[in-house]
Order: C-alpha cells, then sequence, then structure tokens
C-alpha cells in the first residue's frame, strides 16, 4: 500500500479545479488592491503601527488561507454526496491517511495565496527582512491548524447544499472579528475577538514590530482551536458511514 | 479457511425492520447471490457485511475477522449500489489511486482490459456515460484483487451488452477462487452467475439453495385460459402445479409452462383467451411467504 499514490492523486484532483482557487486566491487578491491600493503610503494604519500595504497583506492571506482550509469541507461534502466516502470505507485506506491527505491538500492551497499575497503586498512597498517574512509564514502556518481540522469537521457533518452558505458566513463572520478588514480592539468585542483564531492569523504581521508575534494566549487559543476540532472533526469521519 | 458468516443479524431504521434475523453462510471460493426484490433488505444486509453498518444484533465474520478488520487487511473488494465518481482524475488515474491503496492489487491495465474501459481510460470521470461510470466502479472493485468481492445490483444502470460484459468478468475473476456475493433482483442473473442463491423477502431469508432449486420456486408462469373442465383434471395435466377457477377463467400455475400448454391444448382444444405470463419476482415472493410481512411469532 503506498500513501504516496493516493496523496498525489488527491493533489492534482485538487489543484485541477480551479473553482476552489476563487475565495482562497482571486477573490482576496482583487481585495487586495482594492483596499490597499488607495492607502498604499499609509504608515501607520489605524494606529496599529503597521502601513496598511502590511496590514491588509496579512489580513487578506489570512482570508484566503482560511478559505483554501475550510474549502476541503467543500470538497468532502461532494464526495460523500457522490457516495465516495462510503467507497473510501471500503478500502484499507486509514484514517491517518485521508486526514493527511487532506490536511497536505488544503495546505498546498493555502501556500499559493501566501505566494500571491506576499507578492502583491511587495508590489505596493511592503518590506520585510527576510527572518520576519519567515517568521510571519511559519505563525500562519500554525494558525491555520485549527481550521485545517473545522474544514474536515464541517465536511463530514454537512452537505453539499448547506456547506456554501455555512462556510461562507462562518469565514465572513470569522474574517471581520478577526481583524481582517480592520484592527478590533478593546471593550467586549476585542476580548472575543482574542478567542478566535482568526485573529491570530492577522496578528502575525506584527512580527514586524519586533518581538515574537504572537502573545502567550494566542498560543494558547490557536492550540485549544486545534485540539478541539481535530478532536470533533475525528470522530465525525469515524460516524460518517451512512448513506448521504 | 473460514469463509463469511452472518449470523442472527438484525437491523431497523426507526419502526422499519429491514432485516429480520438472517444467518447466511458462505464458504471460501463460493458464488452467491442475494436475490429478492426492492426492499428486501438486501442492501442492508451488504453494509452490514462490510461494516458501514452496525447491526442492532447478530454477528458478522469475514474470513474470521470483524468486517472493518477485514477491509484494513485489504480482503474486501465491493461496489455499492448507489454512488457515482470523484471528478477531475482520468479513468486510470482513479483506477491507480485505488489500487494504491491495496497490498496486493491486480494490474491496472489488465483491469482496464477486463471491464473494457480501455478506450476511455484518458477520459476524465465526469465525462463518462452512466453505463461506463458502473464499469469504472466496478474496476475499481476488481483492482483490489480482494478475496471477497461484493457486488450490489451491480448492473442497474447498465444496457444490455454492458451486462454481458459485466458478468463475464465478474467469472472471470471468481474463476481465480475468489469469494463473490452479489445481490439482484433478477432471477436470470441469479440463476446464470451463482452457485448459490439465498432468497430473501421482507427482511428474512426464504429460501437457500442451489440456483435451480430457487428457480423452480419463484421462477413458475401462469397460465390464464376460458375452458370447461374440473379443476382436477387441470391440476394433473403435466407441468402444472396448481389450478384454480374465477368463474369461467381458470388459473393455472405452472412449473413448466410449455409442457402444461401443450398438454392443455391436447386434452382441452376448445380452451380460449389463453394468456401465459411470467410471474414476476414480487408475485412469486408473495406467494411464498403468502404475502406476511409481520414476523413469525
Amino acid at each position: 500500500m503506498s500513501q504516496v499514490t493516493y496523496i498525489r492523486y488527491e493533489l492534482v484532483r485538487t489543484f485541477r479545479n480551479r473553482r476552489f482557487f476563487f475565495f482562497s486566491v482571486g477573490f482576496p487578491l482583487v481585495l487586495f488592491f482594492l483596499i490597499a491600493g488607495p492607502n498604499k503610503n499609509e504608515a501607520d494604519f489605524q494606529r496599529s503601527g503597521l502601513s496598511a500595504p502590511l496590514y491588509y497583506m496579512v489580513g487578506l492571506a489570512a482570508f484566503g488561507t482560511m478559505n483554501a482550509m475550510l474549502s476541503s469541507g467543500a470538497r468532502i461534502a461532494g464526495e460523500r454526496a457522490v457516495g465516495w466516502n462510503r467507497q473510501l470505507r471500503i478500502t484499507p485506506l486509514s484514517t491517518r491517511t485521508y486526514f493527511r491527505a487532506k490536511v497536505l491538500t488544503a495546505y498546498l492551497m493555502a501556500s499559493v495565496t501566501l505566494v500571491v499575497l506576499y507578492l502583491s503586498g511587495i508590489s505596493l512597498g511592503v518590506s520585510l527582512s527576510a527572518h520576519e517574512w519567515v517568521k510571519m509564514t511559519f505563525l500562519l502556518l500554525v494558525g491555520l491548524i485549527p481550521f485545517a481540522a473545522m474544514g474536515i469537521l464541517f465536511g463530514h457533518l454537512l452537505t453539499v447544499d448547506s456547506i456554501g452558505p455555512a462556510m461562507g458566513g462562518a469565514t465572513a463572520l470569522l474574517a471581520f472579528l478577526g481583524g481582517v478588514w480592520f484592527p478590533i480592539t478593546g471593550g467586549i468585542m476585542g476580548k472575543i475577538a482574542q478567542a478566535l483564531p482568526s485573529y491570530w492569523l492577522v496578528q502575525a504581521s506584527h512580527v514586524s514590530l519586533g518581538g515574537q508575534g504572537w502573545s502567550t494566549t494566542g498560543w494558547i487559543v490557536v492550540a485549544a482551536w486545534s485540539a478541539g476540532a481535530a478532536l470533533l472533526a475525528a470522530r465525525a469521519y469515524r460516524r460518517d458511514t451512512k448513506r448521504v | 479457511m473460514s469463509g463469511i458468516e452472518l449470523t442472527g443479524l438484525t437491523k431497523s431504521y426507526g419502526a422499519v425492520r429491514a432485516v429480520r434475523g438472517i444467518d447466511i453462510s458462505v464458504a471460501a471460493g463460493e458464488t452467491v447471490a442475494l436475490l429478492g426484490p426492492n426492499g428486501a433488505g438486501k442492501s442492508t444486509t451488504i453494509d452490514m457485511m462490510l461494516g458501514l453498518l452496525d447491526p442492532d444484533g447478530g454477528e458478522v465474520s469475514v474470513f474470521g475477522k470483524t468486517p472493518s478488520a477485514a477491509v484494513d487487511a485489504g480482503s474486501v473488494g465491493a461496489m455499492l449500489q448507489t454512488g457515482a465518481l470523484i471528478r477531475d482524475l482520468t479513468v486510470r488515474e482513479l483506477v491507480t489511486m485505488m489500487a494504491s491503496l491495496y497490498p496486493n492489487p491486480l494490474g491496472i491495465d489488465d483491469v482496464l482490459t477486463l471491464t473494457g474501459l480501455t478506450e476511455v481510460a484518458a477520459q476524465r470521470t465526469n465525462k463518462l456515460s452512466g453505463g461506463q461510470t458502473q464499469r469504472v466502479r466496478f474496476a475499481v472493485a476488481l483492482v483490489s484483487n480482494a478475496e471477497l468481492l461484493v457486488l450490489d445490483e451491480p448492473t442497474v444502470a447498465m444496457d444490455v451488452e454492458g451486462r454481458h460484459a459485466f458478468w463475464t468478468a465478474m467469472r472471470e475473476f471468481a474463476s481465480r477462487g475468489k469469494t463473490v456475493v452479489f445481490a439482484t433482483h433478477y432471477l436470470e442473473e441469479a440463476d446464470a452467475y451463482a452457485d448459490r442463491v439465498v432468497l430473501m423477502a421482507f427482511g428474512k431469508i426464504v429460501a437457500d439453495g442451489p440456483p435451480n432449486e430457487i428457480k423452480a420456486m419463484v421462477g413458475t408462469r401462469t397460465i390464464r385460459a376460458t375452458v370447461d373442465a374440473e379443476l382436477e383434471a387441470l391440476s394433473a395435466l403435466a407441468g402444472v402445479s396448481h389450478a384454480e377457477r374465477h368463474g369461467e377463467l381458470v388459473i393455472l400455475n405452472c412449473t413448466d409452462s410449455d409442457a402444461a400448454i401443450r398438454a392443455l391444448l391436447a386434452s382441452f382444444p376448445a380452451a380460449r383467451d389463453i394468456e401465459i405470463s411470467g410471474a414476476g419476482l414480487e408475485e412469486a415472493f408473495l406467494q411464498l411467504t403468502g404475502g406476511d410481512d409481520e414476523e413469525a411469532a
């Protein structure tokens, strides 16, 4: 049994279907130039200490990669609708390999988003040291773990019909509260925001201010969401053997 | 080597008792048909055999293991009743992808040839006809080279030619010493391709035996005619198992309708308005079970 062959075709399959890249690459890319373009000379966006292009580069990278990770849910729901999930259950495919293929695919899609948004950011004057780029990317990739698990979770809980609106609503809300469009600080909203994994994705841009980028709270929030979503996703997958 | 043992299986969906206590034993290397009308509990039984569904009661053993252990060991290949294919891969890529999951798969080219897919091997799975899709699903089951092949109403979406090719391929696979269990509601398929037929209705096993025995039970035909004759005389005709009268009309249930019609016309040349009809499976089951869908006390 070769995991490599299975995972390779899973990747080939995803990258052939270009419509999945609309929300993860096309849409954030257009929004980035629409929003950050006119403000590209603003050096201290909303007193965050970050330039507007840097803020929106990371904000929209967070938005796009979130969509990339969650899009695995839409693909899973589609596979379930045609009974493919049941077909896989009667093969020796292990849960581990199944998850590995889904997560790897989602991360590769997300890395396309990152590269495209980084290049766009640079074109509007974003300038970071090599060390800052690496650190920021590392934080973004870690911050996406909960979304990888949530994609699988939603894919096994929802149907093809319900997953579109559910994901659209969830990402819009998570993006807004996470501060993709403008920083959410102070008050009860600020407290809620800090408990969300999307907030910490956006916070990855803070590496340019020196320091670690994430506070201890950030690591705890991301770890908790990762563990919780992964646990629920594994359970949803195990239970999901019925005809849809 | 032990085969498949289903013991005292039961399964309900809410108030619907889909499977009501069945025992089936399939020897390794045997080809067994589960024959029954829609709603007989065939698919539910198969889902339990594959570990897709947990039985409410009873046990399933596949080669001495639980179904999921047998599946994990790569001992099971299956074609489920419903299902389409995932998109964005060619036929060859999809079969290769699935083959990679098994410890000892068949060659991709062999399987594509056996299932008649060589011509469309480079086509995307979302561009296939219904019959071609079924053949790809069969190829996915075959490529496993598993000891047990389970097919749930495999020929439903196929045309006549496709069916013939399908069963030829299945026979070829079974001849390698594989165990095959298939569900069908076509008596002809069970008769032609199985070593043994298990007849199911209303979630129970009605009969279990060699195909010719089962065929004799359910493959009856009926002759209807207007004829002036004693029922005893009609019942005694060659090929007639039972006769009944509704006014002028006489209904003869036949074990051999060819012999019966010759005998009828020889003895009663005046018989008229003659109709010969094959009893549908549903009708035959109703006769066998007395139309009783309540559990026997």
